[in-house]
C-alpha cells in the first residue's frame, strides 16, 4: 500500500562516515564503505518439508542452502543459511514487501515464519586484497581461502560484536551485517585496523 | 581459550558459546508421583566428575543452537560434540580428527 510508505527519507546508520571512509581505503588494497537498506527478511521453516523449500524456489527464484553457514543466490536474491530451521533473504533495496508478502501467501499452507528485518541491520562492505587481513584483526573465525570463500557466511564475533559476516566474490568483498546501533564502533575499529595497510 | 565444534559450524571460539550444565538429565516421567528428595535430586544434584563430562552448549553468536559435548574436566580435552537427540555413543557428531 502506497499510503503506508515512509514520508521521511531512511536515514543510514552510518550517514555522515563517508568522508571516514575515503580517508581510512586505499583503493585496490582495502575499501570500506556502507550499502544500507538492503531488503532484509527472516525465514524459518522445517527444513525437511521439500514442497515448502520448492515454494520458495518458485517464489523467490532462489535455493534454501541446506549446508550451514552456505549462500545462495538466485534471480536478485540471496539466501543465508544462519540455523537449520532459518534463513536470511536478502533482495534489493525496497524489494523487502514484496518478499514478505509472496512469501506469505507461498507458504500459507505450512507451518513458516517470513519477518521483514530489513531495519535490524546495515551492511558494511570490506573489498580488497588485504580485506581478509583487515577482518582478522579482530575475528576468530578461519577466514583462509581454502575453508572461506565466496558463498560463504558466518554469525560471528568481530571486536565483540555480533555479526554476520558473507564473502561474496574473490577480490575478496566481505559484507558485514551489523546493528546499527553498533554500526559506529564497528566502523571505528576497522578504520582504525585499515590504517595498517 | 578453548575451541569448541559446534556440530553445525564447526570450530569456533569459546567466546560465541555458553555453558549448559550436564546433559542427558531426563525428565521425570511423572513429576506428581516421586518424592520431593527425587525431584530435589533432578533439579539440583548434578555429577562433577575429574575427567570426561557430558555436558550442554549453546552457540549464542553463532547457529544458537543447544548442543552436547563430551569433554575432560581436567584436561579440558574435548573428545566430541554431537547434536541434541543423538548419543555420544555414535559418532555422527562432529568428531576431532587428531588424537
Ligand atoms: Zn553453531
Amino acid at each position: 500500500m502506497a499510503s503506508s510508505a515512509p514520508s521521511e527519507p531512511r536515514m543510514a546508520p552510518l550517514s555522515g562516515w563517508e568522508s571516514r571512509f575515503v580517508e581510512a581505503s586505499e583503493s585496490g588494497v582495502v575499501e570500506l564503505g556502507e550499502r544500507p537498506f538492503l531488503a532484509h527478511v527472516n525465514l524459518r521453516l522445517d527444513p525437511s518439508n521439500l514442497s515448502a523449500r520448492a515454494r520458495v524456489r518458485e517464489t523467490l527464484g532462489v535455493e534454501l542452502p541446506l549446508s550451514p553457514n552456505t549462500v545462495s543466490d538466485g534471480a536478485g536474491h540471496a539466501a543465508l543459511w544462519l540455523a537449520p530451521d532459518e534463513w536470511l533473504l536478502v533482495g534489493p533495496t525496497g524489494s523487502e514487501g514484496e518478499i514478505v508478502g509472496s512469501l506469505q501467501g507461498a507458504l500459507a499452507p505450512y507451518h513458516h515464519s517470513v519477518l521483514d528485518i530489513t531495519a535490524n541491520r546495515t551492511t558494511l562492505e570490506l573489498v580488497g586484497s588485504r580485506a581478509r587481513e583487515v577482518l582478522a584483526t579482530g575475528c576468530g573465525l578461519d577466514l583462509h581461502p581454502r575453508v572461506f570463500g565466496p558463498g560463504r557466511c558466518a554469525q560471528t564475533l568481530y571486536a565483540k560484536t555480533q555479526l554476520v559476516v558473507w564473502q561474496i566474490d574473490d577480490v575478496p568483498t566481505f559484507r558485514l551485517l551489523v546493528r546499527p546501533s553498533f554500526a559506529p564502533y564497528l566502523a571505528e575499529f576497522l578504520c582504525d585496523a585499515m590504517l595498517e595497510w | 581459550m578453548l575451541l569448541i565444534s559446534c556440530p553445525w559450524c564447526g570450530e569456533r571460539d569459546e567466546v560465541e558459546f555458553h555453558y549448559g550444565g550436564e546433559s542427558h538429565i531426563a525428565y521425570p516421567d511423572d513429576p506428581e508421583a516421586i518424592t520431593d528428595d527425587a525431584w530435589g535430586e533432578f533439579l539440583f544434584v548434578r555429577n562433577n566428575p575429574s575427567g570426561e563430562f557430558r555436558e550442554r552448549w549453546l552457540h549464542t553468536h553463532g547457529c544458537r543452537r543447544w548442543f552436547n559435548l563430551l569433554r575432560d574436566t581436567s584436561t579440558h580435552e574435548i573428545v566430541r560434540s554431537y547434536r541434541m537427540g543423538e548419543s555420544a555413543d555414535q559418532s555422527s557428531g562432529a568428531e576431532r580428527e587428531s588424537d
